[in-house]
């Protein structure tokens, strides 16, 4: 009994640095289950949909699941990401036909410095909701890795498809028809 | 009676003149008395700051890294060294716009001990092991030092018969 206590000690501990790493790969890497979801036709609620996000402008904004019977084009961006820059017109020219189908994009700054995003909103004078995730943790859970990134969600609150970087025209028609269809 | 045009231009000149002085006085004494702002004094520099924060996006460190976001990293904390903060309110500045992960090293409560227990009970259970298991491998190799000790003992010499024969044995192969 006394000759196994060593051995039994060292594996312990050698399964606890081996969960750990395992932990740490898994945490560093994105997932991508979303995607294999929207690509099998079998959706998936959009990940982290009960979290309160800061607002961009103070306090705390509405959660996803509020949103719950709305279609919503999440959008994530920084004011950094050239990218962005890009696409910025393209989805406040969206917001604007989204509205009026019950529908709305919602930005999400991604680790911005705030004065920075709320300049960048100014410049492009965007008109949407955008809240703020200086953690990074709610862009992990869809997966984000790099920016933008943007993602469409039913009025069921599943995430029906990604564009994993800028948006382009077809995209944005895609979320709009969703909204036009059923509203 | 109407002055003469030569001398109204005169006195028209020194009036002039006289108001221009008064002004130029007068703003001295606004220049005397407002409030001079002393420069700034940086208090910290670039790389002491970027020496112990990160690039949150490439979770490197800002110090070797390159991307837009550790640029803008660096230019929202030159802002603040201009504005004479010191490093430790610069570092307070990242933790609320990047939470702790801009921290090169975290925070020591928590979750975040754990980066500083975790190498520390490594090292402990590795001393540890090495102290019960050394003890024992010595004590097995003496064992067997001693096991071989044994084996080299020299047989029991001859008694004189059994030595003449074999002197005689070994005699024949001369």
């Amino acid at each position: 009994m006394k000759r196994l206590i060593v051995p039994t000690l060292a594996s312990v501990f050698g399964a606890a640095l081996l969960a750990l790493l395992v932990y740490g790969v898994t945490h560093q890497s994105p997932s991508r289950t979303l995607d294999e979801a929207v690509q099998s036709g079998h959706y998936r609620l959009a990940p982290e949909a009960k979290r309160a996000l800061p607002a961009l402008t103070g306090g705390y904004g509405a959660p996803l699941a509020a949103y719950t019977g709305k279609v919503v084009l999440l959008n994530f961006w920084a004011s950094w990401c050239a990218p962005c820059e890009q696409e910025a017109p393209l989805l406040e020219r969206a917001q604007r036909v989204l509205e009026h189908h019950d529908a709305t994009v919602l930005g999400v700054a991604y680790k911005d410095i705030t004065s920075d995003s709320l300049a960048f909103v100014h410049r492009y004078h965007l008109t949407y909701p955008t809240l703020r995730d200086a953690t990074g943790d709610f862009a992990q859970a869809y997966g984000t890795d790099q920016l933008p990134e943007s993602f469409v969600i039913n009025r069921s609150g599943k995430v029906v498809a990604i564009s994993r970087g800028e948006v382009d025209q077809p995209f944005i028609e895609a979320a709009i028809k969703l909204a036009e269809h059923a509203s | 009676m109407r002055p003469r045009p030569r001398k109204r231009a005169l006195s028209l000149a020194a009036t002039l003149a006289l108001v221009l002085l008064a002004l130029a006085g007068a703003g001295g004494a606004i220049a005397a008395s407002a409030p001079r702002t002393s420069p700034v004094v940086p208090r910290t520099t670039l790389p002491a700051v970027e020496s112990q924060v990160m690039c949150v996006t490439c979770k490197i460190p800002l110090t070797v890294a390159e991307s837009p976001q550790a640029n803008r990293e660096r230019v929202y904390i030159q802002q603040l060294i201009d504005r004479g903060e010191t490093l430790p309110e610069i570092k307070r500045a990242l933790v609320f716009q990047y939470t702790n992960a801009v921290l090169a090293l975290p925070p020591s409560h928590g979750f975040d001990l754990g980066v500083y227990l975790v190498p520390a009970a490594v090292v402990l259970v590795l001393l540890a092991t090495v102290a019960v298991l050394l003890p024992r491998w010595r004590r097995g190799a003496r064992a067997a030092q001693a096991a071989r000790t044994a084996e080299e003992i020299p047989p029991p010499s001859l008694d004189t018969a059994d030595a003449a024969r074999l002197q005689a044995d070994m005699a024949r192969f001369d």
